[in-house]
């Protein structure tokens, strides 16, 4: 009784264009920015902000950022890890070359050379596909990746090669480096995130989003219709990229707070890449679900069971958590492609029609 | 588009012209120095038997194929090499054998995709769907529910295509082909796998966008019921070569096209 | 000396003079190669009689090295060991077969080919946990295979080689020739070929796919075991992901998915390829080249040879 469309009538077709054209539907997203902004800084405590919300956001991002393009334009990419480690490099040398310059704006600064190394990589996709694809973006994994590590200059010549991250401050607040507080940083990263995710949506819902889907589902067809491949293409590795880069620049500045290459590595690309397959494809809401899924999965793993008296090492937590995730894959791929979002839709549906069965 | 209540088109000049071309893949030849022409206005069946070469023709006027030999000549231009993108600026819209529709979108969505073309508001705009971008989305809307209207498929609009039966199927990929507004329109087998009343449907579909939006449109079509009725020009290919061209009624009753559907080797 | 010289005379100044170092590398590179090779095979194999691309192949790898030890160091006898190991490679390749690949097979290969991806998470996951995480000992001895090196003085220089590289060469080789005697020769050869074109076709001519499938897996299942026991004992067994799973991928693009012979030339040329390339331009950037090279490779071949120096070239047809 609760969810049901009647009598909410469409007047006009700008009303009918909006992207939660449902009443129930906007007030379920107002009371979950509600409770992100106001409970969880209240109620939580460091360890829920820095081990758990503040990642699972920065990982939805990333996830947001594949999504768009694998799940929206159909272009398989194992690049990912990269793209972020592309992004977090920038904004280190950017911040330790200019750091007067507030962080906020070379962390979105980042994003733009993240975009363009996407772009330059993305070419190849003019004439591969599918899993060929796949393997030329290992391409940019492997040799990004070597960069990170072999071109000193990147890491300002650090002996280890690894970076730490510098303090910064906003308006007073230190906001970066071992003293920002969670709650600090858990703001700026929710901010972001919150804001990045309404303008892929907007982008999604009209005409790049049909342009990237009809590339996706029938390229030849998409031809047709006077939608040129190699721009759309390209535009969704940059844009794609532009969001990874973004992400990977606050998993440093705002998270780990410094970095050695390994974070960017390939395991790195997969795991965003299984994040948006139990997620969904081509779905927003999929890019949260699955990040939450995955990047829970192992906490819960560590802290749960020895609640009920069986205690794991660490070690055997992640081959469990290993072990599950590949399982879910499968289980997913087989019997519900499209993932969590899918199975969030059909939830939906059934609430309509409660307490009807159908 | 036309308003409304327009006369019926007369059928006027040369919009497509199909000079000497031909067409190989490896060592099969697909289609051998065939030429006609497409007057603008007309409905124009192209028919044969298969494996004629038919869809390959079609293939070569929208740039998917590009002849060996040959050239077509689009609104007094020529082309020894059309590229897709070209034809759907110049004004070409296709259907396809195996309905190309965009599967993981709705019915709306398909036809808004036909109308990208036309759509031009920038990055900036579309980021904020506000705007610009707003304006163009809810413009572009109004004219794709004319067509909407026009083909009766309101209630599945939002239905992903991938769930429709066939026939709806067909419509909507009709429906995006039209969104184009385009000046010629190629329908390849529009009515394959349809039942009788679908054929109806349809035909009073093609017949309409002829008359209304004035719209030249090529079809190939296997049934001869079909062909007869909606034409008003008819070609025949037979193996890749051209073996009749003129009004329905004359082309019905020439001899080697009856051969050619009889199978009498020749 | 300027960097274009640098670049482009002196890597082969080097190579001139000193022709030792040269034929050493181009060895360590082929036996290297050998085992991309390998590794490679076992995914055409699978390719060539399902049409999947089965990722998961590399990881098969690893497993066979890892339950050969494990069940030695459990107490079972060499030999026996080696035997049992086959039937559980070929029990798994059951497995991802009725449980993975079937319930997939009309959806569409991304689909697939991702689906493998979890798969070789989950065995990554399921080894770990079964054998333990740390570095294991390939039981050479035991097996009989050579240790130590033999040195030849050649070329105003010392070449040294490796005894079990020898040995490694020579099996792979007969594998590797057996294989493809096999697969021309055979009836079963014959009809896995027809297979790999059409399993509608081959269906309708009277060929089983079920025996199709049990031998070629029980092949890629040997070939996995030879694989993991050679690579298992030049360096420890343990999961690398990128070296084992993911360098067989380049090797494939080389050598076309569907060829044999290509997947040995194309391994071949990968290995001698990435240590030729870091051992003489190596030192110009930085070292380490050898964790891109193979990929930068196989895309510039994705760009102009997408089919590989020996697979079917690819039509699309509308």
């Amino acid at each position: 009784m609760l969810y049901r469309e009647a009598g909410q009538f469409k007047t006009n077709y700008t009303s009918d264009q909006a992207v939660f054209p449902i009443l129930q539907d906007r007030i379920g997203i107002f009371i979950i920015l509600a409770i992100a902004f106001v409970v969880i800084p209240r109620t939580g405590n460091d360890f829920i902000l820095n081990a758990v919300m503040i990642p699972f956001l920065i990982f939805a991002l990333a996830s947001i950022g594949l999504n768009l393009l694998t799940g929206y334009t159909g272009q398989l990419s194992l690049g990912t890890g990269a793209f972020m480690g592309v992004g977090a490099y920038a904004c280190y040398k950017l911040t330790t070359i200019f750091p007067d310059v507030n962080i906020i704006i070379w962390i979105i600064a980042s994003g733009f050379f993240s975009a363009a190394t996407g772009v330059v990589f993305g070419l190849p996709a003019v004439r591969i596909k599918g899993f060929y694809l796949a393997i030329a973006t290992l391409a940019a994994q492997f040799f990004l990746e070597w960069c990170f590590t072999r071109i000193p200059w990147i890491y300002n010549y650090n002996v280890s090669a690894a970076i730490e991250v510098p303090q910064r401050e906003l308006f007073g607040i230190i906001v970066t480096g071992p003293r920002a507080t969670a709650e600090t940083r858990y703001y700026i990263v929710l901010a972001i995130v919150v804001a990045m995710t309404w303008i892929a949506s907007n982008i999604v819902h009209g005409r790049i989003g049909r342009t990237w889907m009809a590339v996706r589902d029938m390229d030849i067809a998409a031809e047709l219709m006077g939608i040129r491949l190699l721009p759309t293409k390209l535009l969704a590795f940059a844009v794609s990229s532009f969001y990874c880069g973004v992400s990977g620049a606050m998993m440093v500045f705002l998270w780990y707070g410094g970095a050695e290459s390994t974070v960017f590595n390939i395991n790195q690309s997969f795991t965003i890449l299984f994040m948006i397959i139990i997620g969904g494809l081509g779905s927003l809401l999929g890019s949260f679900l699955g990040a939450a899924l995955i990047y829970i999965l192992p906490i819960i793993l560590r802290f749960v069971p020895p609640e009920f008296g069986i205690p794991l090492h660490a070690a055997t937590v992640e081959h469990i958590t290993f072990m599950l995730v590949g399982a879910l894959i499968v289980l997913f791929l087989i019997a519900e492609p499209a993932g969590l979002a899918r199975l969030w839709q059909i939830g939906k549906q059934k609430l309509r029609v409660w307490p009807f069965p159908y | 588009m036309r308003a409304p209540g327009g006369p019926d088109v007369a059928v006027g000049d040369v919009l497509l012209a199909v000079e000497n071309v031909s067409l190989s893949f490896g060592g099969v030849k697909a289609v051998s120095d065939v030429s006609f022409d497409i007057r603008k206005g007309e409905i124009r069946a192209i028919i044969g038997p298969n494996g004629a070469g038919k869809t390959s023709m079609l293939n070569v006027i929208n740039g998917f194929y590009q002849p060996q030999q040959g050239r077509i000549t689009f609104k007094g231009e020529a082309h020894s090499k059309m590229r897709p993108h070209e034809a759907a600026i110049g004004g070409i819209a296709r259907t396809f054998q195996n309905v190309a529709l965009f599967r993981g979108m709705t019915a709306l969505d398909n036809i808004m995709a036909g109308r990208t073309l036309k759509m031009h508001s920038n990055f900036f705009w579309q980021m904020l769907r506000y705007g610009p971008a707003m304006r163009e989305e809810v413009e572009h809307r109004q004219r794709v529910e004319e067509i909407i209207d026009f083909l009766k498929i309101q209630e599945i609009r939002r239905v992903p295509v991938g769930r429709l039966p066939y026939g709806l199927q067909k419509r909507v990929e009709l429906g995006r082909a039209l969104a184009m507004e385009p000046e010629l329109l190629l329908l390849d087998e529009p009515m394959a796998g349809m039942n009788l009343e679908e054929k109806e449907d349809m035909s009073r579909f093609v017949l309409d966008a002829n008359d209304y939006y004035g719209t030249t449109i090529a079809l190939i079509e296997h049934d001869m019921g079909v062909v007869m009725d909606l034409s008003d020009r008819v070609v025949v290919l037979d193996h890749g070569i051209k073996i009749a061209d003129g009004a329905p009624a004359e082309v019905k009753s020439n001899q080697a096209v009856i051969d050619a559907y009889l199978g009498v080797a020749h | 000396m300027g960097p274009l010289y640098q670049i482009f005379i002196d890597p082969f100044v080097q190579m001139g003079t000193a022709p030792d170092l040269f034929v050493q590398t181009l060895w360590e590179g082929m036996v290297g190669g050998m085992l991309y090779a390998l590794i490679a095979l076992g995914f055409v194999l699978i390719f060539k009689a399902s049409g999947v691309f089965n990722f998961a192949q590399g990881i098969m790898v690893v497993f066979a090295a890892l339950t050969l030890v494990g069940l030695y160091n459990v107490g079972v006898p060499a030999f026996l060991a080696l035997g049992l190991t086959i039937a559980v490679m070929f029990g798994l390749a059951f497995a991802v077969e009725r449980v993975v690949l079937r319930p997939l097979v009309n959806q569409p290969d991304i689909i697939l080919f991702m689906a493998t991806f979890g798969l070789t998470y989950f065995l990554i996951g399921a080894g770990e946990f079964v054998f333990g995480g740390d570095p294991k000992v390939m039981i050479t001895e035991q097996l009989y295979l050579p240790k130590g090196a033999v040195t030849y003085k050649v070329l105003g220089g010392i070449i040294s080689v490796q005894k079990l590289d020898v040995a490694a060469a020579v099996i792979a080789s007969v594998m590797v020739a057996g294989l493809a005697v096999f697969f021309s020769k055979t009836r079963i050869g014959r009809a896995l070929r027809a297979v790999a074109d059409s399993h509608a076709a081959a269906l309708s001519v009277g060929i089983s796919l079920e025996q199709i499938w049990v031998t070629v897996w029980f092949a890629a299942g040997l070939v996995a075991l030879v694989t993991g026991i050679f690579w298992g004992a030049r360096s420890d067994v343990s999961f690398a992901l990128d070296v084992i799973a993911l360098k067989a991928l380049p090797v494939l693009i080389l050598g076309g998915l569907t060829s044999i012979p290509g997947a040995i030339v194309g391994g071949l040329i990968i290995g001698i390829g990435e240590k030729m390339w870091e051992f003489y331009w190596g030192p110009l950037i930085g070292g380490g080249t050898d964790a891109w090279f193979a990929y930068v490779i196989a895309l510039v071949f994705l760009l102009f040879k997408p089919q590989g120096l020996f697979g079917e070239k690819i039509i699309e047809r509308v």
